[in-house]
């Protein structure tokens, strides 16, 4: 029998040689190569909509952790894009336009919730779990919606993006994307440390049998709430940047089918792979956007493609370039 | 139910009506009951999609996504076929046989792949699926919805008690889905399909050792839960709608109720779709008067409709933590 | 298998690669202006898009696919009814296609949360729909401008005809977002009566009005006021007569009822009034051709959507031809259309200093006609050159 170190496989920047290092190397270099593409062929659409792929990539890095390593599977994750993305443009709203105000108050905030709610979700297992996270995200964006003040349903127009004391312009697209970018590689290398720590492994033994770990002796459910809260803060920060991206903010990002979009990018770039949430969410938006330019139905295409991976693909793209597939 | 205090909360900040029809304590009574039937009626509809939903998920543990997807088939069905026979009942009757035959070929082609496998897989699968079937409608039928019609004389109310008016397809839809709860009861506990539907629920393997053909009687069951969904998008299409994605909404409310209810359990699924249904109307009818009373107008206006959703997930979330298995554990049937 | 998906995988990433690419905007040689053009192409108000559409085309077709003597490329994006897609789809029209006009906006709550990109990119926008206050004033820009009105001033002017009837209360109804709010207020505004009751409804999802018909009953009123756009606007028609309440407490509506809804309606429609700042029935030159073109191409009548959208077309003619074609003399054409120098089929009309129109108000009601048919007709003229009142708060001029 494997030992708890062994059976979670360790992941990380150790190099493998091998199909997958290529295609992922090959992948972020596309990606920091973006804005150069951009400028060249005067597309700055090509920025935008990368832009929000590396924003929604840092969230589904979030939840990969929690999902992916964890088994926690939350079906409410995008909750905490909306309250990063409220705090930013309550506090706008409110004259507070310091991103060094601003984006302390998102991470902190969505933690808060996070650890609430994990609190009160994490003494349930399976489909329950999923179903209250569901239930939990669904109260925060009717709250959301009855807010009269901050646009309501509507949504809210966020006049200007954080600004930090004139040190980062972040209407600077170009800059901004590196920002984002730079998250994103700071999030994945955040997530594969705290994977391959002791907590890390704890976090994926209790994932694979949790009656051992509490046998051994840990605390489960406090190292699982931990993880939560991390997740949870993480893409809070993710909506944060997207609130600045967008100029706007409303409930219909934390809508549960937003949530299941996060879930599909996760397994569909691999569940457990520190770099399957980026391949998920370059895979998945860029198709959604070429579909939908080339045909008005795009879901006759997209649709059976998902199900194809659920059925064909264990471990998502990833797991398709794993050196020891199955 | 507790009698109405006249003089309750809410009574002294609407405007007095005019005209005189008994006292005020009367007028609310009467409006209160006609809120509960509302509330039975979204009970109902609720109802047929959670029975099916359960099924399916307590029977073959699949998280089906796509249900919300059949119930919209159900309505554009019968619109279609309505207006090409030009009769209501007709038009409802094909679209069923047209839902649950499209159930089970789907269940052959697309769901049977996906059975024994993590739940995560049916979550990426079949939110495929309702990808798919959104454009596929949308392709065959366009983007404008469709329309319903109902026969004329469906088209007024009917007085149930003195001064009480209630629209009468209304009442149709609560005594139509109160038969067929009472037929599904009658399926699962007296016929032998039913019974193996139960075998099947709390024992799998046995079923299947004994001999049983298993993938018959899932795909039967995929049918069964399909026909539930499709009725209750036909049911509903005369006075809501037809429209894609018109699953979406009402399917999360389905899930709510199983999770109340207790996966895998039809009466369980009945009893909660009933308390949601209720709780939904009666807190959009009462919640907003309730918080004009603290609130300003505009702000109660707002918060009212959110606090009223809100309070259906509440109620999961109370039931999860307080009795996880649900009102009515599948187990104890 | 593994194989198979792979190389899929891999050959429609670089398929998506390429054609993004070869979207990146052609360089040099054409001038043909691009036009964007947001509405809702899917969903139950689709059907508002698709009339949209029909009209900005016929209008195009009818000057010979030119403004101001150049070719025209018009883009269509759906915005889904949603506000967050609709800002999406207009950066994209704006960083993406490079247009040099948009237009559109059917729902308020998109026109307000894409007005940003809009401003900021100095892009001349002519919104045929949506009637925000906001736009009208504290956020009126030089380069939006409304062929359709202000929100309140419709149920203004039902408010009005309310008091001219005699009606001493009222219930509101209407759903939950700027539009539906600001058509509330429209109402208060100007009826002098009492209101007994206000129902804001969860947008767009609520479709099941039982409960708040049922409140509106109950408060006894003399008469109930509705705003419910699209597809809505035909469930709530039918659940009021259902209900019983027709024919108990007279309904007022406000783009209700339209030319789209009404053949689906039917005789429910007929003894409901609306405001409407057009109808189909006005007699000038311009409006009898638009609706006789309209006729003999799409063989339905056009709604006030499409007809707010034709006039769009004249507008931006008006604005190039005066530059003689130099677009980028955004000055020249924004003084040019703030003339309003075309031939609406509305009537003449000025613009005011928010770029809303100073216009008239009707009300309308449904009849048969002989042949069976289903049409909305003028009943009488509400209140003459009407300007919204949120023209103080805008800072232009």
């Amino acid at each position: 029998m494997k030992t708890a170190r062994e059976d979670s496989g360790k992941t990380g920047f150790a190099s493998r040689l091998g199909a997958r290092t290529a295609l992922t190397a090959t992948m972020l270099a596309l990606l920091a190569l973006v804005p150069l593409y951009a400028a060249v062929t005067g597309d700055p659409f090509a920025l935008t909509l990368f832009t929000r792929i590396v924003i929604m990539a840092i969230a589904a890095v979030s939840l990969d952790l929690i999902m992916g390593y964890g088994g926690m599977v939350s079906f409410g994750h995008a909750a905490y894009l909306g309250i990063g993305g409220y705090a930013v443009g309550i506090l706008w709203k409110e004259g507070i336009v310091s991103g060094f105000v601003q984006w302390p108050a998102a991470i902190a905030i969505s933690a808060l919730l996070a650890l609430v709610v994990g609190a009160l979700s994490l003494r349930t297992r399976g489909v329950y779990f999923i179903m209250i996270t569901l239930a939990f995200a669904q109260m925060i964006y009717y709250v959301a919606q009855g807010l009269d003040r901050y646009g309501g349903d509507d949504g809210l127009t966020i006049g200007q993006r954080s600004s930090f004391a004139g040190l980062i312009d972040l209407n600077n697209n170009t800059l901004f994307y590196y920002i984002c970018f730079a998250a994103l590689i700071g999030s994945i290398y955040l997530v594969s440390r705290i994977v391959n720590s002791r907590f890390g492994l704890v976090i994926q033994g209790a994932r694979s049998n949790e009656r051992r770990m509490r046998a051994i002796g840990f605390p489960v459910f406090r190292y699982r709430l931990v993880c939560f809260v991390i997740a949870g803060a993480l893409c809070g920060f993710a909506g944060a940047l997207l609130a600045n991206h967008t100029n706007f903010i409303s409930p219909a990002i934390m809508f549960w089918t937003r949530s299941g979009d996060l879930m599909v990018i996760v397994i569909l770039g691999g569940l457990g792979t520190p770099f399957g949430p980026v391949i998920g969410a370059v895979v998945y938006l860029i198709l959604e956007e070429a579909l939908s330019r080339v045909t008005e139905y795009s879901g006759l295409f997209l649709g059976p493609a998902l199900l194809l991976v659920a059925i064909y693909l264990r471990g998502g793209i990833a797991g398709l370039f794993r050196r020891n597939a199955p | 139910m507790a009698a109405l205090n006249p003089r309750h909360a809410w009574a002294p900040t609407r405007g007095a009506p005019t005209g005189a029809l008994g006292s005020q304590g009367d007028e609310q009574m009467l409006y209160f009951v006609e809120q509960c039937l509302n509330g039975v009626q979204l009970g109902m509809l609720l109802f047929l999609l959670a029975a099916g939903l359960t099924l399916i998920f307590g029977i073959m543990d699949l998280v089906n996504l796509a249900h919300g997807s059949l119930y919209m088939l159900g309505a554009y069905f019968a619109a279609t076929f309505a207006a090409v026979t030009g009769s209501f009942v007709l038009g409802a009757l094909l679209a069923l046989l047209a839902t649950a035959a499209s159930g089970m070929v789907l269940e052959v082609i697309a769901i049977r792949p996906l059975y024994g496998r993590p739940h995560l897989d049916h979550v990426l699968g079949t939110f495929g699926l309702i990808l798919f079937f959104n454009d596929l409608v949308r392709r065959i039928w366009g983007p404008d919805g469709m329309t319903l019609s109902l026969p004329s004389e469906m088209l007024r109310a009917f007085q149930i008690l003195p001064g009480v008016y209630y629209p009468l397809y209304r009442l149709v839809i609560i005594l139509v889905t109160l038969a067929v709860a009472a037929l599904l009861y009658l399926l699962v506990m007296r016929t032998r399909l039913g019974m193996l539907i139960r075998a099947g629920a709390s024992n799998r393997e046995m079923v299947g050792a004994l001999g049983i053909n298993i993938k018959l009687l899932y795909t039967l069951v995929f049918g069964l839960g399909a026909s539930l969904a499709g009725f209750a998008g036909l049911m509903q299409a005369p006075i809501l709608t037809v429209q894609i994605g018109m699953g979406e909404n009402i399917l999360i409310l389905a899930f709510v109720v199983i999770v109340i209810g207790g996966i895998g359990s039809i009466r369980g699924a009945f009893v909660a779709a009933l308390i949601v249904g209720l709780l939904d109307t009666l807190g959009r009818a009462f919640l907003p008067d309730l918080l004009r009373a603290v609130l300003s107008t505009d702000a109660a206006l707002t918060l009212a409709p959110a606090l009223s959703s809100m309070s259906i997930y509440m109620l999961m979330a109370t039931v999860l933590v307080i009795r996880p298995e649900g009102l009515f554990p599948a187990a104890s049937r | 298998m593994r194989v198979l998906i792979k190389s899929w995988l891999l050959g429609t990433t670089a398929l998506a690669l390429l054609t993004a690419a070869a979207d990146a905007p052609a360089t040099a040689q054409q001038k043909t202006i691009k036009i964007g053009f947001i509405s809702t192409f899917s969903g139950p108000a689709a059907a508002i898009g698709k009339d949209m559409r029909n009209s900005f085309e016929l209008g195009l077709d009818q000057v010979g696919r030119k403004l101001g003597g150049m070719p025209v490329e018009v883009i269509y994006e759906d915005d889904q009814i949603k506000p967050d897609v609709g800002v999406q789809k207009t950066k994209k029209l704006i960083e993406s296609d490079h247009v040099d006009f948009i237009v559109g906006y059917i729902w308020s709550n998109v026109a307000v949360a894409s007005l940003k990109p809009l401003v900021d990119s100095k892009t001349i926008t002519v919104i045929t729909n949506a009637g925000a206050s906001e736009i009208a004033g504290p956020m009126c820009s030089p380069y939006v401008f409304s062929t359709s009105w202000q929100n309140d001033q419709t149920p203004a002017a039902i408010g009005t005809y309310m008091n001219e009837k005699g009606v001493k209360t009222a219930f509101l109804m209407g759903p939950n977002y700027i539009a539906g709010k600001d058509m509330l207020h429209g109402v208060q505004s100007t009826f002098k009566g009492k209101i007994v009751g206000q129902e804001l409804t969860r947008w767009p999802d609520q479709l099941d009005f039982s409960a708040e018909l049922s409140k509106a009953r109950e408060a006894k009123p003399d008469a109930i006021f509705a705003f419910y756009p699209g597809g809505a606007g035909i469930q709530f028609i039918t659940q009021y007569a259902q209900s019983g309440l027709k024919g108990q407490i007279p309904l007022y509506t406000a783009f209700t009822i339209d030319d789209l809804s009404l053949p689906r309606l039917k005789d429910l429609a007929i003894g409901v009034p609306g405001a409407q700042n057009w109808v189909n029935d006005l007699p000038n030159d311009a409006n009898k051709k638009f609706v006789a073109d309209y006729k003999a191409k799409f063989h339905t009548s056009p709604s006030f959507y499409g007809a707010d959208t034709y006039d769009a077309v004249a507008l931006l003619d008006s604005a190039v031809t005066a530059v003689h074609g130099n677009l980028s003399d955004k000055e020249g054409m924004r003084k040019a259309m703030e003339k309003a120098d075309i031939k609406s089929v509305r009537g003449d009309f000025k613009f005011g200093n928010n770029h809303i129109p100073i216009q008239s108000f009707y009300l309308q009601d449904a009849g048969k006609n002989a042949d069976g048919s289903y049409a909305l007709h003028t009943v009488s003229l509400i209140v003459k050159n009407d300007q919204d009142k949120y023209h103080t708060q805008c800072p232009m001029k």
